[in-house]
């Protein structure tokens, strides 16, 4: 059957639409014209405007520790949480699934303004700690779900075999299963990480005044005038995606042969 | 048996507690911050007042949630729009092809969501790119506002969901048996036709996941409309936050939040019923015929 070419047509355009903004995006980073419509030459100004703009590496800062840590705490719960759904088919684990499973319902916006007021009703200081605390909330779905997937896959008869061969809990835990869900495990972190780098929505409820992270910052920069130098400081933030994707793109299909 | 109970609850409870104290609590807690009377200093009052509740009989919280709503089903139809065909294709493709392309199509939703919409700014800026050519291949004239309208807002929600539409249709669309279509042809049946009863209904569990995907961040979207948009053009997500940080009035902002919840639940709730009565539909045919 002679195939339409309909279908082509419209994927050729909607990569097209994909990459158009970020295209022009890295262009302009170069540009030395301050508007982006004409290109009055090569120049990497904007990038020496960007490495001597102090505030922009604070908040860079801010956006690290929270990232790093509401990673590590969310792959911990969130491995945690997928063994459990995994092994156990009972009423808990329903609860459990459901509970892991609403926070990917609900509009962003809505799980920033719950946590706001759960913060004010407490008394609890808004901070960086704060951010830390939803962040690892809205990871631990994302986390939970890598993983459950990877051990859908797993073959479960190599931890049976090691048994049969006198292993220990221990020993089947370090030799085993850490080692063939590693892979798994870096992609989860590696999925938190981007989406606690990049919040913007729920960080921008639950951060107080000294605790601008990046995408903050970005933002203020976007809405109060609009300096080419965010054109710079996006293409080496896509940088950094683009190196982080490509490692998970490594280490999944790596898993997948 | 005791043993396995205990070590079922160690390894539920870490990831069970952080849920119930940073999500089902919080919540809960906008329906009771809701109910509230607002004092003068940003906080809320004790004692319990209807009053946040009534202040969304304004009429301008009419306009904006019917505009909320209008925006997030377009999107999603358009994002639907454009997904089935595409889907649709990288199925259909060579097995490394369709890794390429659906690579491709995430890469994008991976970098930062502020800097994509960033970037349209200052495509659509008056010294930026698109204006500059569309002026200049004269099908928009000098004086032509391309950012803050209506259709800015719409076309930014479309390219920022269009990939939560296009991967659960494509993950449907490649376990579609390609057979069919043949035999849909060998039955006389034209390719429009083909595609709106064969293949439609063989794929209809990803068409709800991907409206769920696309109707979700559309209907709670705040900052597209902000950063692109104008007065015109505010959805309620941000009389959320201008409640919450500029009026300082948390009960309304609760109140406004509560409304956004229904917003949600309502559709959701509406599909999966779908869901399950066709299946179980499906199912009841199924008896028959076997019967």
């Amino acid at each position: 059957m002679k195939r339409s070419s309909f279908p082509f047509i419209v994927t050729l355009l909607m990569l097209f639409f994909l990459y158009l903004p970020i295209v022009i995006l890295v262009v302009n980073s170069f540009n030395e014209s301050r508007f982006g419509g004409v290109w009055t030459g090569f120049s990497l100004k904007w990038y020496h405007k960007l490495f001597q703009d102090r505030t922009i590496w604070y908040a860079l800062q801010n956006s690290l520790i929270v990232a790093v840590s509401a990673s590590v705490t969310s792959t911990i719960l969130g491995t945690l949480a997928a063994f459990s759904l995994h092994r156990y088919r009972t009423k808990l684990q329903k609860i459990h699934y459901g509970l892991i499973y609403a926070p990917l319902l609900i509009p962003d916006i809505l799980m920033g303004i719950c946590l706001l007021l759960f913060f004010i009703a407490l008394n609890i200081q808004l901070s960086l700690f704060t951010i830390f605390l939803a962040h690892t909330t809205f990871c631990i779905s994302y986390v939970t779900m890598v993983v459950l997937a990877k051990l859908h896959n797993f073959d479960f008869s190599l931890v049976e075999a090691a048994q049969d061969l006198g292993a220990s809990g221990y020993t089947v835990m370090k030799r085993i299963l850490l080692p063939l869900l590693m892979p798994g495990l870096i992609s989860a972190f590696l999925l938190s990480f981007t989406l606690s780098i990049d919040d913007y929505i729920i960080t921008s409820f639950v951060a107080g005044p000294s605790s601008t992270t990046l995408p903050l910052y970005v933002y203020g920069m976007i809405k109060y005038g609009s300096p080419p130098i965010i054109n710079a400081l996006s293409t080496l933030l896509l940088v950094v995606t683009f190196i982080c994707v490509s490692i998970t793109y490594r280490l999944t299909k790596e898993d997948a042969q | 048996m005791k043993k396995q109970t205990l070590r079922e609850w160690l390894l539920t409870a870490p990831s069970f507690i952080w849920l119930v104290f940073f999500f089902l609590i919080p919540t809960l807690i906008i329906y009771a911050f809701a109910l509230r009377p607002a004092d003068f200093y940003g906080g809320v009052k004790e004692g319990w007042s209807l009053d946040a509740f009534r202040s969304l009989a304004r009429p301008n919280y009419f306009t904006i949630l019917w505009r909320t709503l209008f925006l997030s089903f377009a999107t999603t139809l358009i994002s639907l729009m454009i997904a089935l065909p595409v889907g649709y294709y990288i199925a259909r493709c060579k097995k490394s092809t369709q890794n390429l392309l659906l690579l491709l199509v995430v890469l994008p939703f991976w970098s930062s969501f502020i800097v994509r919409i960033y970037a349209w700014k200052s495509l659509l800026h008056p010294e930026g790119f698109v204006k500059q050519l569309l002026v200049h291949l004269h099908i928009i004239s000098e004086e032509t506002m391309l950012l803050y309208q209506l259709e800015t807002v719409l076309l930014v929600m479309v390219y920022s969901y269009l990939p939560f539409a296009i991967l659960p249709i494509y993950a449907a669309a490649s376990k579609f048996n390609p057979q069919l279509f043949e035999a849909a042809k060998d039955l006389g049946m034209s390719r429009p036709q083909t595609f709106l009863k064969v293949f439609i209904p063989g794929i209809r569990k990803g068409i709800v996941t991907a409206i769920i995907m696309v109707f979700i961040p559309a209907v709670g979207a705040y900052v597209i409309p902000d950063l692109v948009g104008g007065p015109k053009t505010e959805m309620i997500g941000n009389k959320i936050v201008q409640k919450t940080f500029i009026d300082r009035n948390l009960p309304e902002a609760s109140a406004l939040s509560a409304l956004l919840s229904v917003a949600v639940v309502i559709p959701i709730a509406a599909l999966s019923y779908f869901q399950f009565y066709s299946e179980r539909k499906q199912r009841t045919v199924k008896k028959r015929k076997s019967a």
